[in-house]
């Protein structure tokens, strides 16, 4: 079975952020695999060593993604695909997905792979475009894979609790849920074989798939405080007496 | 501008988002002196056709088909694609459901268009929309606007608009019509089967009034009657961070965040929870919030209506104990 698994590098989670217009200031801060495309990649391999085959680890961005992607390698993936783009943060869902799935259409995979969403853009998207580009079908949410007889049961999430399995042909795009299992560390074997894996570099220019913008993002900025806190001070009993005074009289929730 | 609502019901039962995404449409399309017009899409689902009706607007569509009964993304993308393309609306709005979150952004591509997804609001400036979304996990927000022609799509996360503000039709009842949709078996490639709850016990969070819930701070699983004492005395279900349920202590479907459920009760009671965005996320839209750290640092405060700096140890007692004194004075 062969995989391929779409992996971001995003701001890490800890870098202070400094906003520079509709996007922020790159440099000085630390960036890291996005972690529900880490959810992802775990499943590919979990896939690979039960069906055997191969994962190919696929990023876009400019050249600092490739340490992202040598990750993905150190855990267990094959080799690796950098589309190269320095202007990636700029590109709308759609357009990343018509490049991404520009990649995919050289390759010979019968599942390609994403995270849920990524923690800077949280689009969403990736997954169910490239579906619909590539027209292959799809599922998101995933909570489980079997894989019997050339197709896939699947369990997906839904809201307030429930869940569903469903049936789904093989070749095919599923997004994962974020939780699905339990992510490994990469080994300092896996760190030396990795070396010696192939990184393929395309220029996103030269797969040939840009379009026309469908959003723009025209600024980010820091969201206004919407509600004033009102500290309660005291022994815990006389913080607690003004709690419920406050929650019956005042806030009328009681 | 013409805009169409596609609301979102399984097994005939709505998905209430689809009312908070139906006032923020009727909100624009008074500022647009726009048109509005909601879909229901499934089988068998003619009542609840008649439920929107009721509601201002200016026309109901009824998309049924035996091929709609049970959601595909194949399904509805090529049966929404036919609605789209022969009502022509400007602006398609949805509630971010994990349904729509299936399949939106495929709808929008196919008509060649992309989606606006997980709006927390919109302004509407000389005519012109801009949506506000959230951006690194809520740490900073973004003004985004639609490029090229309509027809354009947007989602609205759930707890950004109120439900109980959709205004009613104003002399009876809007129109229903009912669209045909040409759908092959073949088109779906996907198979849906059962639905389930994982847990015995299955709670809709987003139906409780009140939520006490407990985080990283509750430190061991012994801790947790203490908090579902304090629930009890105050009317709540007990609700959980993340960490509390992948570690098991409570099972998932008690979780609130973005990885769980949505809610927006009267009263959300944060204990012992640090406020990282994930979470918030998930409760945000509450009416009141009251939070209980340690750390008076903690991002919870932000969100927070209510704040008691101390030990969620010391305080959920003292708590429950003035509860229970209100009660029986």
């Amino acid at each position: 079975m062969n995989i391929i698994v779409c992996i971001k590098q995003v701001p890490a989670k800890d870098a202070p952020l400094q906003i520079a217009g509709n996007w922020i200031r790159e440099a000085d801060i630390g960036f890291e695999m996005n972690e529900p495309d880490s959810f992802a990649l775990e499943e590919a391999l979990r896939l690979k060593e039960k069906h055997g085959g191969e994962v190919v680890a696929l990023s876009m961005g400019p050249d600092r993604v490739k340490q992202t992607i040598k990750e993905a390698l150190a855990k267990g993936a094959d080799r690796g695909i950098h589309v190269a783009d320095d202007k990636f943060f700029a590109l709308d869902p759609l357009g990343s997905a018509r490049a991404l799935a520009a990649a995919i259409q050289k390759e010979k995979a019968d599942l390609v792979l994403t995270g849920l969403q990524s923690d800077d853009h949280g689009f969403g998207q990736t997954g169910v475009l490239l579906a619909g580009l590539l027209n292959l079908p799809h599922a998101t949410i995933i909570m489980q894979i079997d894989v019997q007889d050339g197709k896939m049961k699947l369990k997906r999430e839904l809201e307030a609790g429930w869940f569903q399995w469903m049936e789904c042909p093989l070749p095919a795009v599923l997004s994962i849920q974020s939780g699905i299992n339990k992510v490994r560390y990469a080994t300092l074997k896996g760190i030396m074989a990795a070396k010696k894996k192939e990184i393929a570099v395309i220029s996103r220019d030269s797969l040939g798939a840009s379009g026309k913008p469908t959003q723009l993002i025209e600024r980010i900025y820091v969201p206004q405080k919407a509600k004033k806190t009102e500290f309660l001070t005291g022994t815990p009993k006389e913080a607690a007496a003004k709690l419920v005074e406050k929650l019956k009289f005042e806030a009328r929730v009681l | 501008m013409k805009i169409l609502v596609v609301t979102e019901q399984r097994q005939a039962k709505w998905n209430k988002a689809s009312f908070e995404t139906l006032a923020a449409a009727q909100q624009i399309a008074a500022e647009t002196k726009g048109t509005l017009a909601a879909a229901v899409i499934g089988k068998g689902v003619a009542a609840l056709a008649d439920e929107l009706a009721g509601k201002k607007l200016d026309e109901v569509l009824l998309v049924e088909h035996d091929l709609l009964d049970a959601y595909t993304a194949d399904g509805f993308t090529q049966a929404l694609a036919q609605v789209i393309t022969s009502a022509k609306p400007d602006l398609v709005l949805f509630p971010h459901t994990y349904q729509v979150r299936d399949f939106a952004p495929q709808l929008a591509a196919s008509l060649n268009r992309g989606m606006i997804g997980d709006c927390v609001g919109y302004r509407c400036e000389n005519g012109r929309l801009v949506f506000v979304r959230q951006m690194f996990q809520g740490k900073t927000a973004a003004d985004v606007t639609f490029q090229g022609a309509a027809p354009w799509f947007a989602s609205f996360q759930s707890g950004a608009f109120r439900a109980d503000l959709v205004a009613p039709h104003a002399s009876g009842k809007a129109s229903v019509s009912k669209p045909s949709v040409d759908l092959k078996p073949e088109q779906i490639r996907t198979r849906p089967l059962e639905l389930f709850r994982e847990a015995k016990q299955a709670v809709d969070l987003t139906q409780a009034p009140i939520i006490v819930a407990i985080g990283r701070g509750i430190k061991a699983p012994e801790n947790i009657p203490l908090a579902e004492k304090l629930a009890k005395a105050i009317g709540g279900e007990i609700a959980a961070s993340r960490p509390i349920c992948d570690e098991g202590w409570l099972p998932m479907d008690r979780q609130i965040g973005s990885s769980g459920q949505t809610v927006a009760p009267k009263l959300y009671l944060a204990l012992g929870i640090s406020g990282a965005i994930q979470h918030v996320v998930g409760m945000k839209g509450s009416r009141t919030v009251v939070a209980v750290n340690k750390d008076q640092n903690a991002p919870i405060f932000e969100i927070a209506d209510y704040a008691i700096v101390g030990d969620i140890f010391e305080i959920m007692p003292a708590l429950t104990e003035q509860l229970e004194k209100a009660k029986s004075s």
